[in-house]
């Protein structure tokens, strides 16, 4: 029992030293993964290390350019734009990580009962998927947060809601694909239970295709956050977060365009990251390419 | 070939009523009724009660889901704020983001495709390395900060482009780029990887040997092939700006279908917002189908037969 054990790490160990190798090979994934881990740290350890308070108004200060004092300069309300920006870094973390997991646990759970037992089931899920995927790009998640009013947790509940039909149908293919191995079609004739069979056997199996587009997935989440707060339906402010800070500034575009320079750029290089590493990964995983 | 279109239309019957209930429900289910915010601050309870029986939101939810079927199917559905009938309103909006999105796609399929050309072509090339990491930019970049940026400095700075409205063409190069840039980087990506597959084919081996110019076996008997999956790419992305048209519209002041949708949520318009939602829904489900159809036009190997 323990030798097997030992031997299930070992080949874990060495599977995810293949992945590293493959990944590590790629210039653009391993700056999409500094970016990420950058941005990660940020956003857990920032607040604690932001020179100035975010949300304290100075009025004195209003539209200060960028200095050794405060990096990014001084807002309308003359709040350190810089500090404002690390605290964001939480607010949009906070956002990608709840949405993206509300859209797994029900994208999967969906994707797999469809995949898994397939006919009515499979086209009552599909359909609806369907339904959902009729809206294109943010329009959906627009209307559910114009539903349930602006603010972070009707923001998460909505991105989340929106993404559910790209995690169901990327479980459903690989499901679909996984199912029919013999392991499978084994454990159903020693008598296995279907949900015991999809969560030991079928979605461990299944998890490349999910991984990828989670981390591309969180590239999408933070560009549609950040466009609702800046239509104002998004996190509301004094709360920086980018997006409602770019629609803040687009006021003062003639006097201080540094106001609107700084979130913008956060959010571009968060999003590069996610793609860079995302876009890695998928080469990465793929197990038609060979070392 | 016929029989394929009749099933994909009846297919997307179902997902159209779906998509008809959803627009409806989202908006009733909302906190805040939208006749007290019709009526004012200084509404009696009397006038508010008119404003409901006037639109029927005194009705049950399946009479007003069937009212607002009905409305649109026949064109009289009114709007709550401007009190005119709402295809009216949605029609013209409709047009100005369609002529937008039109020039935004045109500037993405040129840009996009000559990229993905010469990344595939000049493969590992510091030609490929400029053209992924743009394209990549392109994508990543927020339209709304990207739109910003471009006033800065063609409106403020230079002084050379008005910085929004709709007027003539000088008002529309910054928008179009704008909405297209996104749709440009995943074009020139799509165009890149296919082209490098079909590069590496037989035929195309075949025709260098025969010692066919680069530039014949690349434009003549690569591109054709090559093209397939990026005009699928085309068509959704069609159907993604006229979404994604609500960002652009809103930073540069164009009154598309985008920003009516946006100060209808705001002033709780119900029957716009449904129409507009339905309709952009409409046209997304039926730019899908055609994509379906051009796919299986272009390529002999898929047929759908069943």
């Amino acid at each position: 029992m323990t030798n097997t054990t030992t031997n299930t790490k070992k080949k874990n160990i060495s599977h995810l030293s293949i992945i590293w190798r493959r990944l590590s090979r790629s210039k653009t994934a391993i700056i999409g993964l500094f970016i990420v881990g950058l941005y990660v740290l940020t956003a857990i350890f920032g607040p604690y290390l932001a020179p100035h308070d975010p949300i304290a108004q100075d009025l004195s200060k209003t539209f200060l350019a960028p200095s050794a004092q405060h990096l990014m300069g001084c807002d309308e309300f003359g709040r350190d734009i810089f500090s404002r920006i690390i605290h964001g870094a939480r607010v949009s973390l906070i956002i990608q990580f709840n949405s993206v997991v509300i859209a797994l646990v029900i994208g999967i759970a969906l994707g797999a009962m469809g995949g898994y037992f397939g006919g009515l089931v499979d086209e009552i899920i599909m359909r609806l998927m369907d339904v959902m995927l009729a809206f294109p790009g943010m329009l959906l998640a627009l209307a559910i947060v114009a539903m349930l009013g602006p603010n972070l947790t009707n923001l998460i509940v909505a991105i989340g809601i929106y993404s559910v039909p790209q995690f169901a149908r990327v479980t459903r293919g690989a499901v679909i694909s996984v199912k029919k191995n013999e392991y499978v079609t084994a454990a159903k004739a020693i008598g296995e239970s279907d949900f015991s069979i999809i969560t030991r056997y079928v979605l461990p199996n299944a998890l490349s295709p999910i991984i990828v587009q989670t981390t591309l997935r969180m590239a999408t989440v933070l560009l549609t956050a950040a466009g609702l707060g800046f239509l104002g339906l998004g996190v509301q402010p004094p709360t920086p977060e980018w997006g409602t800070m770019l629609s803040g500034a687009r006021m003062y575009l003639r006097t201080a365009p540094f106001v609107a320079f700084f979130p913008g750029l956060a959010i571009m290089l968060v999003v590069l990251g996610f793609n860079f590493f995302g876009d890695g990964l998928q080469d990465a995983l793929n197990p038609r390419l060979k070392e | 070939m016929g029989r394929f279109i009749v099933r994909r239309l009846i297919l997307a019957i179902p997902v159209l009523i779906g998509v008809s209930i959803i627009a409806f429900l989202i908006l009733h289910l909302s906190p805040g009724d939208p006749a007290e915010l019709l009526a004012g601050d200084e509404a009696t309870q009397a006038d508010i009660q008119m404003i409901r029986e006037k639109f029927g939101l005194d009705q049950p939810l399946t009479t007003q889901y069937f009212r607002f079927i009905k409305g649109i199917a026949t064109g009289e559905l009114i709007s709550m704020k401007y009190e005119v009938p709402v295809m009216e309103i949605v029609g013209k909006r409709l047009k100005n983001t369609l002529i937008l999105s039109s020039v935004a796609i045109a500037i993405s399929v040129i840009v996009g495709i000559m990229a993905g050309i010469l990344s595939a072509v000049h493969r590992y090339s510091w030609i490929d390395y400029v053209a992924t990491v743009v394209a990549l930019l392109g994508v990543s970049m927020p339209v709304f900060w990207w739109g910003l940026l471009m006033i800065l400095l063609f409106s403020v700075n230079l002084m050379w482009l008005p910085s929004g409205g709709m007027g003539g063409f000088r008002h529309m190069i910054m928008p179009a780029i704008a909405l297209g840039t996104a749709s440009a980087g995943i074009i020139a990506r799509m165009t890149r990887s296919s082209m490098l597959d079909v590069l590496q084919q037989d035929y195309i081996t075949t025709a260098v040997a025969k010692g066919l110019r680069q530039k014949l076996v690349v434009y003549r008997h690569a591109l054709r092939n090559a093209l397939i999956p990026t005009v699928t790419v085309i068509g959704l992305q069609f159907g993604y700006m006229l979404a994604g048209a609500v960002l652009t519209e809103s930073v540069f002041s164009w009154p598309g279908i985008g920003r009516l949708i946006v100060d209808s949520i705001m002033g709780r318009d119900y029957p716009v917002v449904q129409t507009a939602l339905l309709i952009i829904a409409l046209i997304f489900v039926l730019a899908n189908l055609v994509v379906d159809v051009l796919y299986a036009l272009l390529d002999p190997r898929i047929r759908y037969n069943d």
